[in-house]
């Protein structure tokens, strides 16, 4: 195990702390024992379900997992952006000293966007038509800066240029159709960055661009990262971006975290058999792989009626080897090296055995 | 060139000439001009030259990925062969024919032969309709009498691509993603097609979903004697699927190879610039890696460069590449490139490149 980029505090938390009480969270960041639900008609959808995890300034913690595994809601959940008429929020997240579940919403509304903010998917959907590029920017900013109109414009072109976009002082009067979708999703950073927030979740930041924008945009955030010292969130489907910028990577499934760990041990030495399919469904662009891809048979669960026992097992060609635990009892996340979380209930030592003989090979 | 009926002798020759194998469809200096009309008049005051004089060929049973950014022209391409487009200029041959100015009544019985699979699973089915209804419209629209009714027909159809037949009378709503897919790929094999033009087919789906379509794919392929002509823009993904890959840049191809001398050999600035973009997933590679950062976005093809539509964001341009626009020529067996100084060749390749792009006669 490499464990030469292992941040010491990330990652030393296990299930045993997670329901330690309301003692204040030293770390920058920590998310104990989070719980989103939606009530709806046809029945209580638990989009997250028990998510605890800590990250420190300088940090990427990358969240991975497919759709509906409770990756965005996580997000919007650590901003306060669920209106809590419809969704039952529960648990705790620190940010700074500072506990926002039960904080008011004045108190989020003054965090986000000074302390925390946001990279949206779809910066055409996350941006105001009707106003320019640079009067938002100068919006956001002068919410929380008590400036002058004409400092925040300096500001907001400060910005456009930090960001990278040409001519600064004549495209911050356009409006944001009259922006690529490049230069869009650059603008979305500015307008995130403009109070310098110590933490930044991006969500799928770049799904919707070229790659070629998408690695300008990754060098982008990761120097951005360096100027600001921020922590980062990252979540995104896609495991390659993930591997670029991430220190952590969190694998959910079902609105449940399943593996935890350092980008080489998920990536180099994954344990949950839900990692293995993630990777194995992956084609690969930097070696030829004649055998066929090993596809994660049925889809993703439903969030109203996850199957009992391990979310998982319905799909897991492994759940036969665990004396129908799989099927009656929830997994706990438990550490299976130091700083690496696995929740599954095969032996530590199967599991090491099934990947070596099994899924490295085909990977 | 092929052996089969060659209808462009006098013409560009088309990319992958020399190899075995009868050629199914063949595509000569394909242009598609969309005008910009302004005033009262509607008058044209431009022209988006979205695809200008593309020429490959696709042989029997192989399969041909695209690729490009957004708005290089792949769709217009694809739209193109499947006439959904008529093109502005240029020759589409399909089994010898000449189809370009085949109107849709006589396009109609090919049909049969040439069918698309769409992107978006959620819009391409018909939401009011039910998956009977929706595979087995190809069977009532072609007036096929199938041996035991269409009813039948249609649930081998569904059975084929993984899907329960007994579904037969179920809503697309009712379906995930992945199974709309299918249902899709299902109507796209109902009449037995020879060539399917797979618009990015697996671009909505996740990760793991997205292994069970390609492999599926790749399944009905070896069944059922397919060629396949895959639009996309994920480059794993067409490493994954194609013989042989196109790389368009602004409505121009730039090189043509097959699959893995593409990726282990690529002679295009703008093809190793692409594949150098891509997220490796693999932490332990992103120091090592050798980086090309294109600056910029894709010109507008409303006014692209001149010459070498590339020279504006290329490393390597010279002022021959703001004069004369590289011909597309085969520098190794099966490989062709359109660039004044190619990557991974050798000199007198070069030279090769140099002199054709100087004789009259080429161009």
């Amino acid at each position: 195990m490499s464990d030469a980029k292992r941040p010491a505090e990330t990652l030393n938390g296990g299930p045993a702390e997670v329901n330690a009480g309301t003692a204040p969270s030293s770390s920058f960041l920590e998310l104990r024992d989070l719980k989103i639900h939606f009530p709806t008609d046809d029945g209580l959808v638990k989009s997250v379900d028990g998510l605890s995890f800590k990250l420190e300034r300088g940090k990427t913690l990358g969240i991975v997992g497919e759709s509906g595994s409770g990756k965005s809601v996580t997000s919007l959940g650590i901003l306060g952006l669920h209106n809590r008429r419809n969704a039952k929020v529960s648990g705790e997240i620190w940010l700074d000293g500072t506990e926002l579940v039960s904080a008011s919403e004045e108190q989020v509304r003054r965090l986000r966007g000074r302390n925390m903010a946001m990279i949206f998917q779809d910066p055409l959907s996350a941006m105001h038509p009707f106003y320019t590029v640079g009067a938002q920017i100068i919006e956001a900013y002068r919410v929380h800066n008590d400036v002058s109109k004409a400092v925040a414009r300096k500001h907001a072109i400060d910005m456009l240029g930090r960001v990278g976009i040409p001519k600064p002082d004549k495209r911050v009067d356009d409006y944001p159709h009259q922006f690529s979708g490049g230069m869009r999703q650059r603008a979305m950073i500015a307008m995130a960055l403009s109070c310098d927030p110590e933490l930044l979740i991006a969500d799928e930041p770049t799904t919707a661009l070229d790659v070629t924008v998408q690695a300008q945009i990754l060098d982008l955030i990761r120097d951005l990262q360096q100027e600001f010292n921020s922590a980062i969130i990252m979540i995104t489907h896609d495991l390659g971006v993930t591997a670029e910028l991430s220190d952590d990577v969190l694998v959910m499934y079902g609105g449940r975290c399943i593996e935890r760990g350092t980008a080489n041990e998920v990536f180099h030495e994954p344990e949950h058999p839900y990692t293995w399919g993630l990777l194995g469904s992956m084609p690969r662009l930097d070696r030829h792989r004649s055998e066929r891809l090993q596809p994660i048979p049925g889809s993703p669960p439903s969030l109203i009626n996850l199957p009992q026992g391990c979310a998982f097992n319905p799909r897991c060609p492994y759940s036969d080897q665990t004396g129908g635990l799989s099927t009656s009892e929830r997994p706990e996340l438990r550490e299976t090296a130091a700083g690496h979380l696995v929740a599954c209930h095969l032996h530590a030592d199967k599991r090491r055995q099934i990947f070596a003989d099994e899924i490295r090979p085909k990977l | 060139m092929s052996t089969s009926q060659s209808p462009a002798g006098d013409t560009a020759a088309p990319a992958g000439a020399g190899r075995t194998g009868e050629t199914l469809l063949e595509v000569t200096d394909l242009r598609k001009h969309f005008p910009v009309t302004a005033g009262l008049l509607r008058r044209q005051v431009a022209t988006v030259k979205a695809v200008d004089g593309v020429s490959f060929s696709v042989r029997k049973g192989e399969t041909l990925g695209l690729v490009g950014e957004s708005g290089c022209g792949k769709t217009t391409t694809g739209r193109m062969i499947m006439k959904l487009l008529d093109s502005t200029s240029g020759k589409i041959t399909f089994e010898g024919h000449d189809i370009t100015k085949y109107s849709p009544g006589r396009m109609r019985p090919l049909r049969r032969d040439i069918q698309m699979i769409f992107q978006d699973p959620y819009s391409s089915l018909n939401p009011r309709k039910t998956v009977g209804a929706i595979v087995g419209a190809p069977f009532r629209l072609q007036n096929i009498q199938t041996e035991n009714g269409i009813k039948k027909a249609v649930q081998e159809l569904l059975e084929l691509v993984g899907l329960n037949p007994e579904h037969y009378n179920r809503y697309p709503h009712e379906f995930s993603g992945g199974q709309r897919q299918r249902i899709g790929i299902a109507r796209t094999l109902a009449l037995k097609p020879k060539l399917i033009v797979a618009d990015e087919p697996v671009s909505a789906l996740d990760v793991s979903v997205q292994a069970q379509v390609v492999n599926l794919l790749e399944d009905l392929q070896d069944e059922l004697d397919l060629t396949y002509v895959v639009i996309a823009h994920d480059l794993s993904v067409v490493r994954h699927i194609s013989d042989r890959v196109a790389v368009m840049y602004l409505g121009k191809l730039v090189e043509i190879a097959d699959r893995d001398d593409l990726y282990e050999r690529p002679m295009h600035p703008y093809t190793n610039a692409l594949l150098s973009a891509v997220p490796i997933p693999d932490p332990a590679e992103r120091e090592g890696r050798e980086r090309i950062r294109l600056q910029g976005d894709v010109p507008s093809p409303l006014d692209p460069p001149p010459a070498c539509r590339f020279h504006t964001r290329c490393w390597k341009a010279q002022d021959i590449c703001k004069q004369v626009e590289p011909p597309l020529v085969e520098l190794s067996p099966g490989h062709m490139t359109a660039c004044h100084f190619p990557e991974n060749t050798t000199v007198s390749e070069t030279d090769v490149v140099a002199k054709a792009a100087v004789s009259p006669e080429v161009d």
